[in-house]
């Protein structure tokens, strides 16, 4: 029983953790066509700044959190516009000016913290018992405000003027063009929300994780994974994507021997076959007209 | 007698009208006399080992741009072919007793046939799928690598491999030579018909296929020739460093990779040697401050690229050469008509 909850709560802390990033990820690459390597690194330097704000400085965490999703999204959006947009028409540089921008997270954050492993406590302290099963305040929290921001998202893009401007530029970015959308406004926009995502993801995950430099590669992988596995740029499909590999991971974590070194591979594995069988994700477009 | 003045005579006259006049067929030849003769002047083991490691990494990074840009499959999983020619030379070596000049291709038929087995599926994606999708691969074996320990060493890797060579000079020399054969027949490859065709599946898949190209085989040719590259550079590394570990099969280790060729420009061959023979003594070099290392590279990368997009060798390039407007024949920049059509050539 015990063993089962565990999967059950790992799976939707999980599954809610890749969403959230995935969305990011898949919405910045429909607008804008940019494959942002560094994403998960904004969601690791929203993590230090939460440490920053509630460690060192002694604020409270949730002006911390607050803190930090400003100071990400800001920084994203800089990051975009001076060092992403000059070279946007080369597909090839931009993705390794991605990679190049995390590796220089990834270098400062180690310089000013040295690797060593950090951690933050839990914004609520305690538990409570369901069915005999041990749940953290800390734990439902985070789900809890994973799955707010979701359906604030939704909302967002379904029924706002913004929204319906990111989601007809990531259809077809010529003709939302010609419809009097200011295609440039709405890439920064999109990149604004993008890697707002990634850092409120890294706010809500902070208790529950270990903080180090190279904390943002795993989560890179998984969400590689679900955002091909359930279709580019397709929202649902990152959304379902999101906790079908959440709850594989933690079903391998707990059942299988050196389930930890298996995680991801085994995460990886269901990705490639579902693409063996249809090669554009479960939810996505084929791009059959682009070429 | 006479045959040896002749191929002199004919050697004079190459070197005279096909290379002089052509400032990066210049820098070509010195790169090619430098490496060959660097050993001369100095033994020094610390600067050949270097060197070494940068002829293996060269490999490794054109053989990437064999793949992904000449035919446009981005590959985001190169450290997989990588890793299956260092573990395939090991293992073989190891437990098969197979010399090095053994192992090394073994090793690197054990890549081409990984390279297969992930060109089957890969085959059906496009783009940013493929890269993803193929991100995947070094990740899944590096998990086998960790769930069966007996047979991998797991986190610690094979070791006590035979030595390439007895000696480092050797070793340089192996290596060297090598690299440069080998980028020679990569470059040959890529100016052959095959070549051609690999060019216009980047450029346009389906008008490749309705000219009657099978181009699945030439996609999966690709994979194939680029893993048995990637897998000689591997089995090669295994050899030098003696030990076949995880770290061969890193994310970090594609992405390296993919740095290195786009940093150098991509669809030259060139480019990417240039690059690594760059950005690898570069990034020893920066171990004078050991804790900036990381972060001045990325810098360095990013600056570089913000400026010149294409890649540094494109950019260098035309910066020294300029293509002649009729024949499409390159000339020196200094020139104001081009060297075979006498076509003025805009300023």
């Amino acid at each position: 029983m015990g063993l089962i909850a565990d999967i059950v709560i790992g799976g939707l802390i999980n599954g809610s953790t890749f969403a959230l990033l995935a969305i990011g990820f898949s919405l910045i690459f429909g607008v804008a066509r940019i494959v942002n390597f560094a994403h998960t690194a904004f969601y690791m330097l929203a993590a230090y700044c939460i440490y920053v704000a509630s460690q060192k400085m002694g604020l409270h965490p949730v002006w911390g959190m607050l803190a930090a999703i400003v100071l990400v999204t800001f920084l994203g959006m800089l990051s975009y516009k001076a060092l992403i947009n000059p070279i946007r028409e080369h597909e090839g540089a931009v993705l390794i000016a991605t990679i190049a921008l995390a590796m220089i997270f990834q270098e400062i954050m180690s310089l000013i913290f040295t690797g060593t492993f950090l951690s933050v406590p839990a914004l609520i302290g305690g538990y409570f018992k369901l069915l005999g099963v041990k749940i953290f305040y800390q734990q439902l929290l985070t789900f809890c405000a994973a799955l707010f921001i979701l359906v604030v998202l939704w909302v967002f893009l379904m029924r706002t003027n913004t929204g319906l401007a990111i989601r007809s530029t990531a259809q077809d970015r010529e003709v939302a063009n010609l419809m009097g959308i200011n295609e440039a406004q709405v890439a920064m926009i999109t990149m604004g929300l993008s890697v707002g995502l990634a850092g409120f993801t890294g706010a809500i995950i902070v208790p529950l994780t270990i903080l180090e430099p190279q904390m943002w590669t795993p989560p890179l992988i998984m969400m590689m994974a679900v955002v091909v596995l359930g279709g580019l740029g397709s929202l649902k499909g990152s959304f379902i994507g999101a906790y079908i590999l959440g709850f594989a991971e933690a079903l391998v974590v707990f059942l299988a021997p050196m389930g930890a070194y298996l995680k991801s591979p085994v995460a990886l594995c269901i990705m490639i076959l579902v693409l063996l069988i249809r090669p554009e994700g479960l939810f996505g477009v084929s791009f059959e007209e682009e070429r | 007698m006479e045959l040896v003045l002749f191929y002199l005579r004919k050697l004079f006259t190459v070197v005279k009208n096909e290379v002089l006049v052509l400032p990066s067929r210049v820098v070509v030849v010195l790169f090619f006399l430098f490496l060959l003769l660097l050993p001369v002047f100095t033994k020094d083991p610390y600067l050949l080992r270097i060197f070494i490691l940068t002829s293996i990494y060269a490999i490794l990074a054109a053989s990437w741009d064999l793949l992904s840009g000449f035919t446009g499959q981005m590959n985001f999983g190169h450290a997989l072919f990588f890793g299956v020619g260092a573990y395939g030379a090991a293992l073989l070596n190891l437990r098969a007793n197979i010399p090095p000049w053994g192992s090394i291709p073994l090793g690197a038929l054990c890549a081409v046939l990984s390279g297969l087995i992930i060109g089957i599926p890969c085959l059906r994606l496009r783009g940013t799928y493929l890269a993803l999708t193929t991100l995947a691969f070094p990740i899944v074996l590096m998990g086998l690598v960790f769930a069966f320990p007996n047979l991998t060493g797991g986190e610690l890797g094979i070791s006590g491999i035979a030595r390439l060579t007895q000696s480092r000079v050797t070793d340089y020399y192996t290596v060297t030579v090598l690299m440069l054969g080998l980028c020679t027949i990569m470059w040959k490859i890529t100016d052959s018909d095959t070549g051609i065709i690999f060019h216009a599946i980047r450029e346009d898949e389906v008008a490749v296929r309705a000219a009657g190209v099978n181009t699945t085989r030439y996609k999966l040719l690709a994979f194939s020739l680029s893993g048995f590259f990637a897998g000689i550079s591997g089995g090669l590394y295994a050899h030098f460093m003696r030990i076949a570990g995880p770290s061969t099969l890193e994310v970090s280790m594609s992405f390296t990779v993919v740095i290195w060729a786009i940093f150098g420009g991509i669809v030259t061959i060139y480019g990417p040697i240039g690059a690594v023979f760059v950005l690898f003594p570069l990034l020893e070099f920066l171990r004078v401050v050991q804790n900036y290392r990381t972060l001045i590279f990325a810098v360095v990368v990013l600056l570089i690229l913000l400026y010149m997009p294409e890649g540094l060798f494109h950019w260098l390039r035309d910066k020294i050469e300029k293509e002649c407007p009729r024949c499409k024949i390159r000339n020196i920049a200094t020139r104001h008509t081009c060297r075979v059509c006498t076509a003025p050539l805009e300023r």
